[in-house]
């Protein structure tokens, strides 16, 4: 880290802070207690904004930004609540139960799940899109672990803990809109992968049932996701 | 004070819901002085009454014969509550959506079946497309969320009601539970 790096100084909501150049909106805000909600970032990964749960307003300007991945400026006015912001985030964690069968009661990670504990955080009752219920594959040809696509939000977890710390790259995306996948190596069932270690880092950083451990019945699957940023620490440390 | 006309009732669900309401104890007799059931499986009459106050609707809309009853207790009452996940979401009914009826129906009345497979054809209703929330089929005016919602939810819910208000539940219930 440079000697140089600059301080800026901004509001976030109705608080004055003060953060390095280089720090993101989000992690400014965890710092200070400010709540935004997100599914896509977990602290220890190169954060991709995908979900655009985390989307915040800066004031005087028309578009919005999401927060884990926009660097802070200085004297900005930044609003993470708002009514519009409220809408947008409903919307979208809506169009996410349509999108995949995602059936609460009987999963494996129900009262463990990332997206079914944002549903009450953002005052979430009932979606008023149309659920699409599409036919989806259940993955569990690998020993230990299943892959339930029905239970995925593309939130890409997986992929970039396998790339960045496992260093295997054995999931990657495939396809477009409705259409994309979460897959292993050159689209094949996850037993028959070359490359994955078996580690299982990929099932706890998954915020949903998508990626569980076999043997597990409802509610069962709590996840361990401590790990990742002491693995993170010690390999910049390392560096 | 009059007593709320009240009435409940049980699509595709499985009975939990109801249960649940029945899990609130002594406290269904204070509830009792504020209001009348006069519909439902926990008590006897046939039909659907009029002019009902407040409707309770557990289980998502799956047959023809959920589809009759969700519109006529819509027409008849001035407040419909989706009762549970199933009412909501449709949750586990609507598991069989992605395999359509043709193929479920085959394998409940034929690959399932020892002796005598046919489908049936008659008294039980016909199963439609898909088994749907209840909001996808009438406006819905209270979502109690939760598989089964708990009782001390559904008591506040029926607290809040009797006293004029749409009850807030986002803070102490939620999808599965």
């Amino acid at each position: 880290m440079s000697s140089k790096v600059r301080i800026f100084t901004f509001r976030i909501d109705d608080r004055d802070v003060s953060a390095r150049e280089d720090e993101s909106i989000l992690t400014v805000a965890k710092e200070n207690g400010i709540f935004i909600p997100t599914l896509c970032h977990v602290d220890g990964l190169t954060p991709v904004g995908a979900c655009r749960l985390c989307m915040v307003e800066i004031a005087g300007r028309p578009k919005l930004y999401p927060a884990c991945v926009t660097k802070v400026e200085e004297g900005v006015q930044i609003i993470t609540k708002s009514d519009r912001l409220t809408r947008y985030r409903r919307t979208i964690l809506e169009l996410i139960f349509s999108e995949r069968n995602h059936v609460c009661s009987v999963c494996v990670s129900n009262g463990h799940c990332e997206l079914q504990s944002l549903t009450q955080k953002l005052g979430m009752t009932h979606i008023h899109v149309p659920y699409r219920f599409p036919n989806l594959e259940v993955d569990a040809s690998h020993d230990r672990f299943i892959m339930d696509h029905n239970r995925c939000i593309l939130c890409t977890r997986c992929v970039r803990v396998c790339a960045e710390i496992e260093g295997a790259h054995t999931r990657d995306v495939m396809g477009r809109g409705v259409d994309t996948r979460i897959i292993c190596d050159l689209n094949q069932p996850w037993g028959t992968s070359e490359t994955c270690t078996g580690c299982g880092k990929c099932v706890h950083v998954c915020p949903t049932g998508a990626l569980v451990e076999k043997g597990k019945s409802a509610s069962e699957m709590a996840k361990q996701q401590e790990f990742l940023p002491y693995l993170t620490i010690m390999r910049e440390e390392k560096e | 004070m009059t007593k709320l006309r009240v009435a409940t009732t049980w699509l595709d669900g499985c009975s939990g819901c109801h249960m649940s309401l029945l899990d609130i104890d002594e406290r269904l007799i204070d509830l009792a002085e504020n209001i009348d059931i006069l519909y439902g499986p926990l008590v006897d009459f046939k039909s659907i009454p009029k002019n009902l106050d407040l409707a309770l609707v557990e289980g998502a809309v799956s047959n023809e014969d959920d589809l009759k009853k969700i519109q006529k207790l819509r027409k008849r009452s001035k407040i419909l509550v989706a009762l549970g996940d199933c009412a909501v979401t449709a949750n586990v009914p609507a598991m069989r959506n992605q395999f359509g009826v043709p193929a479920i129906m085959e394998r409940a009345y034929e690959e399932n079946a020892d002796l005598n497979p046919m489908h049936p054809n008659t008294l039980i209703p016909a199963l439609l497309p898909r088994a749907r929330p209840i909001r996808e089929i009438v406006p819905v005016d209270v979502f109690i969320p939760g598989c089964p919602p708990p009782a001390d939810v559904i008591y506040h819910a029926l607290c809040e009601l009797i006293e004029g208000r749409i009850p807030d539940l986002s803070d102490i219930t939620r999808f599965g539970l």
